[in-house]
């Protein structure tokens, strides 16, 4: 199989992209996939820490675009699974560090050894943002169900289609999927948050899959952990049948109805 | 609020609130996405053109750029009915 690259964007900010892009790495690595995540947020690195390797970071992206470093030396391996590789960013503040032609260069080699290619997106829809979806074959989209979150994603879906490699050379266009998170199926049902529904609608998308509000998310951060690893929690299972989904297999959204709690779990339940 | 107002009065549905404002604003922001960067400039070059042969102004040249099926359409009005020769 041909190499993909993966870009997890949004538009808007803190809406879950670096979550997303671990766990869906770390969730690829499990499944057997041999996967590098990439920090395309110049200026501000953060996917190390929620990987949990922020101390041994000692090349960066930018030194390997300018040749200042070879990838062996700045690819991290993670510690948990060994198809797993973290690629930190520079905290550069040139913010046009990132050159289109060392990117690619860069992507093409990581595409030798590599199976996915996952590229965490910086907020916003400038240089970074434009640069981390260009070389893109699929692209996921991550949506809070709330009103600027939609209206960003529909932007840089509009984006993926006119500006990406894929657009530009007539190519077949980007597979773009919806990935919803921080949903909370109480609230939807008690119509004060839109619904899952409601998302796909508005954006036509296809869904990936919906990340339940969960605290097991901040605990993982907290810790350096991506929340798959984590089997106890909602959303480390829910970014689990996401990856699935991803691979092609057919899985039933789970956590998108208000979950009934029973006597034990009120008293002993995990999120 | 009291307890006889919070029971019979419910408060009304946000999620549906937002899901229209949405469809709307998305709706108007799609339609100006896709029209291309040159068509204010074209409007433009289309005025000066037209200038040299009679007397017209900004409001009577509509420049829109439409879709028919898969074929792209531009779409150029001029108003001559007012415009007097030179």
């Amino acid at each position: 199989m041909a190499a993909q690259v993966i870009v997890v964007t949004s538009g808007k900010g803190g809406v879950g992209k670096t979550t997303t892009s671990a766990a869906f790495a770390a969730g690829l690595a499990l499944r057997g996939h041999k996967t590098v995540v990439i920090d395309f947020d110049v200026g501000l690195r953060n996917l190390d820490l929620v990987m949990g390797c922020e101390r041994r970071v000692v090349f960066d992206f930018i030194n390997v675009i300018n040749g200042d470093a070879n990838l062996n030396q700045a690819l991290i391996k993670d510690k948990r699974n060994d198809n797993l590789y973290i690629f930190p960013t520079s905290q550069t503040r040139d913010k046009d560090a990132l050159k289109r032609e060392g990117v690619e260069r860069v992507l093409d080699e990581l595409k030798k050894t590599f199976d996915y290619i996952v590229c965490d997106s910086p907020a916003g829809i400038e240089h970074g943002a434009v640069t981390a979806l260009y070389f893109a074959d699929r692209a996921i989209i991550v949506t809070n169900p709330e009103v600027s979150s939609v209206r960003d994603s529909d932007r840089i879906i509009g984006i993926l289609s006119s500006r990406s490699r894929r657009a530009e050379r007539n190519e077949p266009p980007v597979d773009i999927h919806l990935l919803l998170t921080r949903y909370d199926a109480e609230r939807v049902t008690k119509g004060e948050m839109l619904a899952v529904e409601d998302v796909k609608e508005i954006l036509s998308i296809p869904l990936l899959g919906v990340i339940p509000e969960s605290e097991s998310v901040l605990r993982a951060s907290n810790t350096g952990t991506p929340v798959v690893f984590d089997p106890e929690s909602s959303a480390g299972r829910a970014y689990t049948d996401a990856v699935a989904r991803f691979l092609g297999e057919q899985r039933e959204m789970r956590f998108v109805k208000p979950e009934r709690k029973g006597f034990f779990r009120v008293l002993f339940g995990r999120a | 609020m009291g307890l006889f107002s919070s029971l019979f009065s419910p408060r009304p549905k946000t999620a549906s609130i937002a899901k229209e404002r949405l469809k709307i604003v998305l709706a108007h922001e799609r339609a100006s996405r896709d029209a291309p960067d040159f068509l204010p400039r074209l409007q433009k070059d289309l005025l000066a053109v037209v200038a040299r042969y009679c007397q017209i102004n900004e409001e009577m040249i509509h420049v829109n750029v439409g879709k028919a099926g898969d074929t792209s359409l531009l779409e150029i009005n001029i108003e001559l009915a007012g415009a007097k020769a030179l």
